[in-house]
């Protein structure tokens, strides 16, 4: 399994750039050994052999993690983290790290310092982001699966723009120990993969409390495996709204496939009707003032001391300054500058606790909505995957691509894409499936009916 | 809230920010944080008069664990990862600048 995947990372990694590095040698030599595992008649795990591409922003101890950033390169974790080390006692095999948008801030993974990753399914259009090496690396073969981080939509987004399954667990179901922070109360780590069932497998195996992550839900975990693989009367009785909000944003060619989506449902026996959270229309705002704002904080680490770059300077101020400014690329430096605007004395209360407040309100329109609902629909991304470059010198015709993600990460609710054929220019479009906290088995049954009608 | 910013606020939270910038980076930003701000000020004007702040999706407790000693990260593989390091200590210039 591994040989196919680095074949297809040999023919078009080229023109893909899915990933920052390739770990061709040592994927190779973990797999012959699980195979002399498995010989002996060893249990290897669930995901024995499994290629899985790993974003960058994810340690890997003694990997290079590089967050695409100048700031980090070279930069080699002295541990893995908690994802990575489930994944590698599951059998796993880390075939590479895939290319993300610096520090994870953008949705086209064009400002990576290590350049642009190419959508598989037409190499002049972005792959979404800021997973999108890892969306890539699944949709071009190059990997089973892979793993993302989801901030404001950054798994989700680039799975339907690439035609892939993505999944942003509810936040604290998966340990962030060991994912670079970016804004650490939306950060979550979610699977990649080409299929609900593979996703689900991922999950399965990376859920569940770490005590190494403070913010992990102290509680069992049961699993989605069987939610994975029911079919679509699995939906019966299930009562299924379409965000309105949610859905407004949306080109109609997009649009149509939500109601496609929904009539499967419908179908299969679930009631679809129209949901209104009118405060979700305030989350693209909200999360404007408050992931720039954490993320200031957390990337204020990055001062040239521990790891990473160090520029010069005759003294430690300047020598901060000077690696701050050499070593992060523009649209950082641009969320870093709003962070700390909006945390800096007299606008604090205007914008970032204003901002908190928001927050409720979008958590109160949610569990309004799931009084009617068990599950809600929208699309995931408001058009199909864009030209490269189009959009790279306006910040807010770019911060538009979450406007459909990024409340459920306000809310810190489960989420996920699900492909559902294409738009009119042919490319993928993917459905995103909202459930309540911790209801990622009615999502991920949800989500295999609706696979299941397109076969 | 006015989404006013001026050029001298966006070189004031880039000291704040340790973060120098160039000539045409202080242009930049000043037009685009100004144009963030303005595309926020719904928010900023909302009337949210007793609501609570949500800071955490999780309510958050406090973790506490056995008071045993545990290994943590190896300190020389953590060394090694930095800039300049010695005598198991970080490596800095002068903190207090250089004698002119």
């Amino acid at each position: 399994m591994v040989e196919e995947h680095l074949a297809a990372v040999e023919a078009r990694e080229g023109d893909v750039h899915a990933f920052n590095l390739v770990l061709a040698e040592r994927a190779r030599a973990e797999a012959d050994t699980l195979d002399g595992r498995v010989a002996a008649g060893e249990d290897v795990g669930p995901l024995a052999g499994v290629p899985v591409a790993v974003k960058d922003n994810i340690c890997t101890r003694g990997v290079a993690t590089t967050c695409s950033s100048h700031v980090l390169a070279g930069w080699e974790p002295p541990y893995d983290a908690t994802v990575v080390a489930r994944l590698r006692r599951a059998g796993a095999v880390v075939v590479g790290k895939t290319n993300l948008d610096e520090f994870a801030m953008g949705s086209s993974t064009e400002n990576s310092a290590f350049g642009p990753t190419r959508n598989p399914h037409d190499l002049a259009r972005v792959p979404g982001g800021s997973s999108g090496g890892s969306a890539a690396a699944v949709a071009a073969g190059f990997a089973s699966v892979a793993l993302g981080s989801d901030t404001g939509g950054s798994i989700r987004q680039p799975a339907s723009l690439c035609g892939v399954v993505g999944v942003k667990p509810t936040y604290g179901l998966v340990s962030r120990y060991g994912l670079v922070a970016y804004a650490s109360s939306l950060d979550q780590i979610g699977p990649m993969a080409a299929t609900v069932a593979d996703a689900a497998l991922v999950l399965d195996v990376i859920a569940g409390h770490d005590p190494a992550d403070s913010t992990s839900v102290a509680r069992p975990f049961a699993g989605v495996g069987h939610a994975a693989r029911s079919d679509g009367a699995a939906v019966e009785g299930l009562r299924v709204g379409i965000v309105d909000e949610l859905t407004a944003e949306a080109n109609p060619d997009v649009v149509a496939r939500v109601e496609a989506a929904a009539r499967a449902l419908e179908a299969a026996g679930a009631s679809v009707g129209r949901a209104s959270v009118p405060a979700v229309a305030y989350s693209l705002p909200a999360y404007y003032l408050i992931a720039p704002a954490e993320a200031s904080s957390n990337l204020a680490r990055y001062d040239g001391v521990r790891y990473g770059l160090r520029a010069g300077g005759p003294d430690v101020d300047e020598m901060f300054c000077a690696t701050r400014a050499a070593g992060f690329g523009p649209e950082v430096k641009r969320r870093i500058m709003l962070g700390t605007y909006v945390l800096s004395a007299g606008y604090y209360d205007a914008y970032y606790a204003q901002a908190q407040r928001v927050r409720t309100l979008v958590l109160r329109a949610f569990e309004a909505a799931y009084e009617d609902f068990d599950v809600l629909l929208s699309p995931t991304s408001p058009t199909t995957a864009f030209p490269l470059g189009a959009k790279v010198s306006d910040p807010l015709a770019m911060y538009m691509m979450d406007v459909a993600t990024i409340a459920s990460n306000l809310a810190g609710h489960p989420a996920m894409s699900v492909p559902y054929g294409t738009g009119d220019d042919g490319l993928p479009v993917g459905v995103q499936v909202l459930a309540p906290a911790l209801g990622e088995t009615v999502m991920f049954r949800v989500a295999a009916a609706l696979e299941a009608s397109l076969a | 809230m006015s989404g006013h910013i001026s050029r001298d606020d966006v070189l004031h939270v880039a000291r704040l920010a340790r973060l120098p910038l160039t000539d045409d980076e202080a242009d930049l930003f000043t037009g685009q944080l100004e144009a963030v701000l303005e595309h926020v000020a719904g928010v900023a004007a909302l009337d949210t008069a007793g609501v609570e702040p949500t800071a955490h999706p999780l309510p958050l407790e406090n973790v506490l664990r056995a008071d045993e000693v545990v290994a943590g990260v190896d300190r020389d593989e953590v060394l090694a990862q930095a800039p300049s390091a010695e005598s198991g200590r970080f490596r800095v210039p002068p903190v207090l600048g250089v004698e002119p």
